[in-house]
C-alpha cells in the first residue's frame, strides 16, 4: 500500500490492520513519532492525518490510504509549524524530550483551528498529551508565544 | 561510527585528577568521500576531544534523561576550557572507570548526584586541558605559558597579536603529559558555570530527530516483546507457539529466563505474535500477593519493636503531656517513564554492542557481560537519551538488559526487545510499599518531647550485588528503609527510630527520591499534626522547632515569604507547607488546594530548594517543577496494588500520570549559595504530597493518612 507521509510517497508491505506508529517507526524509519501506551492515552504517537491531529497508535493504516500523513520530522513545511518549534525552544520546553514530538503536532493542530487560542482551549486540545516530567506550564507558555508570534 | 571513535579513547593511563591521557587517530571528516579533509580528533582527556577543524566534543558520562545534565556538564566543561556553547557537541561516554562516581566503583546516574558528585572532576577536567592546550600553544609560538590566554576556543599571544585555535593545537596537546595540578579559573571569572542557560538539547527534542534507545535502528534488526510471568516468581511450566509463528512478521519463538519471547520484523508483529502464544505457568513466590493483606501486616507489625536504627535521649523517661499518634499508608509505585524500557543488543565476533537508555552502564555491562558468555570489556554499552528514568532504567537486577541479552544471544541479526506499557506497568520493580507509625509526646509548650518513628518496608537491594554495599552488616536493613526517618531534623530530645524489614515477592527499585518520599510525607504530616494539636501555626511550630538547621530555615523563610503564608486567600482555597532534605539539599514548598466536585485540586505550588552552588540556576527550577508534577502525579492518584498475585493496573488509564489541567502554577526559588553544589533531580519530590496533605487538612480539618489522596474523603469545613 501507498502512503503519503510529509510530502513523500512511500510503499508498503504491511497488514492494514497494523496501526500507522509501528509502520513509521519500525517500517519506514520515521522514528520521531513516539510510543507511550498503544491506547490513545498519552498522545505520544501524534501526527497529523490531512491535518487533523489523530494518535497514530490506534490509527490502522486501512485509515491513511490517500490521506496526507504529517508527522513531526515534517511539520518545519509549514509556517505554522516553525513558529511552534521557535516557541518551544524559545520557552526552553523538553525535559527528557519524549513526549514532545507529540505534544508539538497536538499543538500544531491547535493552532491551526484556534490562531489565538484560550486557556481553556488549550486545556481541551492538550489534555490528552501526558508528560512525565512535568513540562505543562511551559508547554501552554509556549503555545501562548507561538500565537503571539 | 561508534565503534571506530571508542578505539582511540583507550585507558593509555590514568593521570592525577582521574584524566585519561588521549591519543591522536586520524578520522574521516564528516564529509566522507572524494576529496574531504582529514580531520584529526584528539582526546584532550576523558571528557575533552578537539577535532583539528576545530570542533569540540564533550563526553558526558551521565545519562539524559531529562535532568538537562548534557547541559550542565557542558556548561562547567566549557566555561573551564574557554569555549562557546555553541561551539561544543555532546557524545554519551563509553563505559570505562575513569567515570566511575566518586563515592561508588560504578558509572551511573542517580541520587541526585551528577553535579555534585563531578563539579571539581569537570573543573579540573576543562582545566586541564585549557593547560594542555596553552602548553601547546607555547611550545609553537616559542614563549611561555603564562604568557599566553585561552580565549574562545583559541590561544592568544597578546604581546606579538599572534594566535592559534584550539583545533590546530589539539593534537600536540593530547601527546603532552598532563598537568598534575590543574588549576580550575576562581568563581569572579566563571562566564556559564551559575548562569540559567537556555538547554543545549533542545533542537532534536522538537524536530523528531533526537534518538532515544527506542529509536535505535541497526541494520537487520528485528524485534522482540516477551511475555513475562502473570505474577511474581511464576516460571514458564510449557509453552504452544503455533499460532504465534503463523503471525505475519514473526521470525522466532523462544524461551528466555523470564519467559517466552516472539522476534518479529516489526514491533507490531511481535506484539501480535506474543497474544497468539498460549504459555502455562507455574507459580512462584508470588502467587497470593495481595497488596491490601501487605497494609494490614504493616500496620501490625509497626505497632511491635522493630530493628533501632537511631535513638536520643531516654524514651522511657516519662514526662507527662499530650500523646500523639499517627499511622501513615504509602503503595506501591511504578516509575512510568514516558518511553517504555527497550534495548538493542547486537553481537558481533568480538563481543556485543547494546544501545539503550539506562542510569546503571558499569552493572548493567557485567550484567549482560554474564548472560552472554563475554568479558566485561567485550560488552560495549551506548548510552542513548533516556525518556524518562525516575530511578527505573537504575536497576542492580539490570532486569532489561539482561532479559535483552538472553533475547538476542544466539539469534543471527541484532534483536530491539521493546517493553509495552503494559509491561512496564505489570513490570514490577516499584517504589515499596510502606507502613510509618509515628508517636509523639508534647510538653507543655507543645513541642515534642518524645518522638518515636516505625516503617515497615522492604529492602531495595537484597539479593542483589548492592546488598553488601548497602546494607548496615549488623542489622542488614538499609539506608532506603530509614532515610528521612532517622535524620529528622526538628529539635525532639527523645527520639527513637526503627525499622521492619519486610520481604515480599514483589520486586522494587528507587523510585525519584526513594525512601525519602515516604517517610517525608509521614514525617511532614506528623509534625503538622503536632502543631495542630498545640495549637500553633504550621509554620511557626517548625521555626521553633529547626533553629540549629539554617538550611531548612532558609528554604522556609523563604517559600513562604513568597507564597504569602498568612495572607488572605480566595474563598475555598488553603496553604499548607512541608520541608524535607534529601541528597544534600533542602526543599521547602508551600501548596495552594481548593476542592473541585469533592476533589483536591491544586493551584499554586511555591519552593525554595537550598542545593549549594546551583550550577544553572533555570535548570534547577525546572527539575523542581518537575518533582513537583511527578510527586502530584503520585500524591494524588498513583497507586499500583496487586490481588492474587496480580498488578490491577495497566496502562495510563489506570495508573494516570497528572494532566495538564491538573498541572499547577509552579513558582521555584533558589537561595543563593557558593556551597559546594548538593542534589536537585529529588529533592523536590519528598515535600509535595505533604504539604498537599496539611492544605487540605487546613482546609477541610480532615487528615490524609493514606496515599494517593483518592482514598480520603474530603468534606469542606463549614465556613
Ligand atoms: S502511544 Fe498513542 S496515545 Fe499513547
Ligand atoms: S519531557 Fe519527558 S515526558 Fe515530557
Amino acid at each position: 500500500m501507498q502512503l503519503d507521509i510529509n510530502g513523500h510517497l512511500h510503499e508498503l508491505d504491511a497488514a492494514p490492520d497494523m496501526p500507522l506508529l509501528w509502520a513509521l517507526r519500525d517500517l519506514v524509519g520515521l522514528t520521531g513519532t513516539k510510543f507511550g501506551c498503544g491506547a490513545a492515552l498519552c498522545g505520544a504517537c501524534t501526527v497529523h492525518l490531512d491535518g487533523e491531529a489523530a494518535r497514530a497508535c490506534v490509527t490502522p493504516l486501512s485509515a491513511v490510504a490517500g490521506r496526507k500523513i504529517t508527522t513531526i520530522e515534517g511539520i518545519a513545511q509549514s509556517a505554522l509549524g516553525k513558529k511552534v518549534q521557535a516557541a518551544w525552544i524559545a520557552e526552553d520546553v523538553p525535559q527528557c524530550g519524549y513526549c514532545q514530538s507529540g505534544q508539538i503536532m497536538s499543538a500544531v493542530a491547535l493552532l491551526r483551528s484556534h490562531p489565538r487560542p484560550s486557556d481553556a482551549d488549550i486545556d481541551s486540545a492538550m489534555n490528552g498529551n501526558l508528560c512525565r516530567c512535568g513540562t505543562y506550564n511551559r508547554i501552554r507558555q509556549a503555545i501562548h508565544r507561538a500565537a503571539d508570534a | 561510527m561508534h565503534a571506530s571513535r571508542r578505539t582511540f579513547l583507550k585507558t593509555a593511563g590514568i593521570a592525577a585528577g582521574g584524566l585519561l591521557i588521549g591519543i591522536a587517530l586520524p578520522q574521516r571528516g564528516r564529509a566522507a568521500g572524494a576529496g574531504a579533509a582529514t580531520v584529526v580528533d584528539s582526546s584532550v582527556n576523558a571528557y575533552v576531544r578537539i577535532a583539528s577543524d576545530g570542533r569540540v566534543t564533550l563526553l558526558v558520562p551521565k545519562s539524559e534523561m531529562g535532568q538537562g545534565i548534557y547541559t550542565g556538564f557542558a556548561q562547567i566543561l566549557a566555561d573551564e576550557l574557554e569555549v562557546g556553547l555553541e561551539h561544543v557537541s555532546i557524545e554519551a561516554a563509553p563505559v570505562a572507570a575513569v567515570y566511575n562516581a566518586a563515592f561508588a566503583p560504578i558509572q551511573f546516574t542517580g541520587g541526585s548526584s551528577s553535579i555534585a558528585g563531578s563539579f571539581e572532576v569537570l573543573r579540573k577536567a576543562g582545566a586541564s586541558a585549557r593547560s594542555l592546550l596553552l602548553g601547546a600553544a607555547a611550545a609553537e609560538f616559542g614563549v611561555d605559558a603564562t604568557e599566553l590566554r585561552a580565549v574562545n576556543g583559541a590561544v592568544v599571544h597578546a604581546a606579538s597579536g599572534r594566535h592559534l585555535p584550539y583545533g590546530a593545537l589539539a593534537a600536540r596537546a593530547a601527546t603532552l603529559p598532563a598537568p598534575s595540578d590543574p588549576q580550575p579559573k576562581p568563581a569572579s571569572e566563571w562566564q556559564l558555570i551559575g548562569k540559567a542557560v537556555p538547554r543545549i538539547d533542545t533542537r532534536g527534542k522538537v524536530d523528531g530527530s533526537a534518538r532515544f534507545g527506542c529509536d535505535v535502528r541497526l541494520p537487520g534488526m528485528a524485534y522482540a516483546v516477551v511475555a513475562r510471568a502473570p505474577t511474581f516468581g511464576a516460571t514458564v511450566s510449557h509453552y504452544d507457539a503455533t499460532a504465534a509463528r503463523e503471525v505475519q512478521g514473526v521470525l522466532a519463538v523462544r524461551e528466555v529466563p523470564s519467559g517466552i519471547a516472539v522476534i518479529a520484523t516489526n514491533t507490531w508483529a511481535a506484539i501480535q505474535g506474543r497474544a497468539a502464544l498460549k504459555v502455562e505457568w507455574v507459580a512462584g513466590a508470588g502467587a497470593a500477593v495481595s497488596s491490601e493483606a501487605i497494609a494490614a501486616d504493616y500496620a501490625a507489625r509497626a505497632r511491635t519493636p522493630g530493628v533501632t536504627i537511631y535513638e536520643r535521649g531516654d524514651m522511657a523517661a516519662t514526662g507527662s503531656g499530650r500523646a500523639l499518634e499517627a499511622d501513615y499508608a504509602t503503595p506501591y509505585l511504578a516509575h512510568a517513564p514516558m518511553e517504555p524500557l527497550n534495548c538493542a543488543v547486537a553481537f558481533s565476533a568480538d563481543g556485543c554492542d547494546i544501545h539503550t537508555g539506562t542510569q546503571f552502564q558499569t552493572v548493567d555491562r557485567a550484567a549482560a557481560a554474564a548472560v552472554a558468555g563475554l568479558a566485561p570489556e567485550q560488552v560495549r554499552i551506548h548510552t542513548m537519551l533516556l525518556g524518562g528514568g525516575f530511578g527505573r532504567r537504575a536497576n542492580p537486577a539490570s532486569d532489561f538488559v539482561r532479559e535483552a541479552v538472553a533475547v538476542a544471544k544466539g539469534y543471527p541479526a541484532p534483536v530491539m526487545t521493546v517493553w509495552t506499557r503494559e509491561d512496564d506497568i505489570h513490570g514490577g520493580y516499584y517504589r515499596p510499599q510502606a507502613h510509618n507509625r509515628l508517636t509523639a509526646m508534647l510538653g507543655v509548650d507543645g513541642r515534642p518531647t518524645r518522638w518515636s518513628h516505625t516503617q515497615v518496608v522492604q529492602s531495595i537491594t537484597r539479593g542483589t550485588p548492592f546488598e553488601k554495599m548497602m546494607a548496615d552488616p549488623r542489622t542488614g536493613i538499609e539506608e532506603t528503609q530509614h532515610e528521612g526517618a532517622s535524620h529528622q531534623p526538628y529539635a525532639v530530645p527523645n527520639v527513637h527510630v526503627a525499622v521492619h524489614d519486610a520481604r515480599q515477592a514483589v520486586p522494587v527499585l528507587w523510585w525519584r527520591s526513594v525512601g525519602h518520599a515516604q517517610t517525608g510525607f509521614a514525617v511532614e504530616s506528623f509534625i503538622d499534626e503536632c502543631a495542630t494539636a498545640a495549637g500553633q501555626d504550621p509554620l511557626a511550630y517548625r521555626l521553633a522547632l529547626l533553629a540549629d538547621q539554617p538550611r531548612h530555615l532558609a528554604v522556609l523563610k523563604l517559600a513562604t515569604e513568597k507564597a504569602g503564608w498568612g495572607t488572605p486567600l480566595p474563598a475555598g482555597h488553603a496553604r499548607g507547607l512541608a520541608v524535607h532534605a534529601s541528597f544534600g539539599s533542602v526543599v521547602a514548598e508551600v501548596a495552594e488546594v481548593s476542592l473541585i466536585d469533592g476533589r483536591p485540586r491544586v493551584h499554586r505550588v511555591v519552593a525554595a530548594i537550598h542545593c549549594g552552588l546551583a550550577v544553572n540556576p533555570g535548570q534547577v527550577a525546572y527539575q523542581v517543577e518537575s518533582a513537583v508534577c511527578y510527586a502530584l502525579s503520585a500524591a494524588l492518584h498513583g497507586e499500583i496494588t496487586l490481588a492474587q498475585g496480580r498488578v490491577q493496573q495497566s496502562n495510563f488509564g489506570d495508573y494516570p500520570p497528572l494532566r495538564l489541567t491538573e498541572m499547577p502554577r509552579v513558582e521555584v526559588h533558589i537561595v543563593p549559595s557558593t556551597d559546594a553544589p548538593t542534589g536537585v533531580g529529588e529533592p523536590g519530590t519528598p515535600p509535595l504530597a505533604p504539604a498537599v496533605a496539611n492544605a487540605l487538612y487546613a482546609l477541610t480539618g480532615v487528615r490524609a493518612r493514606r496515599l494517593p489522596l483518592a482514598h480520603t474523603e474530603f468534606v469542606k469545613a463549614p465556613a
